[in-house]
């Protein structure tokens, strides 16, 4: 997992090996468990229209399935230029 | 050419350096982005730039090979800096070189346009207040939105 800009501040870190249960297929699904893991994952993900994911490093919706060794970052609606 | 960099970049030389030798092309268009000192009426001091490394650099790649699947563009020159930045300093260079201006120009304004909304960079202003993330603004979505499907195509 990688975490950019203010999900990285609210989570307190940039990223991290996690293993998630076997249940998990789906980007929503992993956002969904991501959130019980504490306060600043709550914070993090409490307005999913907020929060966009890539799956190695393509960006996609939360239909996408996850799988084991995948790089999921998780970032908000980009402001460069 | 996509380059995602640290340091400032020289307009001038890039312009010089993309159409050297290349006697087709018969127009150059570029925009460059520059740090504001105010943000909604605030004062802002600096900002810094973060991007996801990796995915910064396919995603502009993707940016480009639209852009050049679009129109008929001689070269592309696509240079994002991030890390700290002081404002009047230069952000994000775009130019695009093609045998005539309309493709030039539209595929810079394409160009940029895509970018803001599509390559994951994220602003940090330094403000009176502490940091802050800029927001994603609607307006540029529907910039981008303006390009999607039976958008502006340069004649051919």
């Amino acid at each position: 997992m990688l975490y950019f800009a203010w999900l990285r501040a609210k989570i307190g870190k940039a990223g991290e090996e996690l293993d998630a249960p076997a249940d998990v297929a789906t980007v929503a699904e992993l956002l969904d468990w991501l959130k019980g893991r504490g306060d600043g994952y709550a914070d993090a993900l409490s307005d999913l229209s907020v929060v966009r994911v890539a799956v190695n490093q393509h960006y996609v919706k939360g239909d996408h399935p996850v799988a084991p060794g995948d790089e999921v970052a998780l970032f908000p609606p980009m402001t460069g230029g | 050419m996509i380059r995602v960099q640290r340091e400032d970049f020289d307009v001038g030389a890039e312009m010089t350096a993309l159409t050297r030798g290349k006697h087709d092309i018969g127009g150059v268009a570029s925009f460059v982005g520059l740090v504001r000192d105010t943000a909604g009426g605030e004062a802002v001091t600096g900002m810094t730039l973060e991007h996801y490394p990796g995915m910064t650099e396919k995603a502009l790649a993707a940016i480009e090979a639209e852009a050049r699947e679009r129109w008929p563009l001689d070269d592309v020159l696509i240079v994002h800096r991030y890390g700290h930045m002081a404002p009047g300093e230069r952000i994000v260079l775009v130019i695009t070189a093609s045998s005539h201006r309309q493709a030039a120009l539209e595929a810079c304004h394409f160009l940029i346009d895509w970018l803001k909304t599509k390559a994951p960079f994220w602003k940090l202003e330094e403000t009176a207040d502490g940091g802050k993330w800029v927001d994603a603004r609607a307006s540029d979505d529907q910039a981008a939105a303006r390009w999607v499907d039976g958008t502006p195509k340069a004649a051919e």
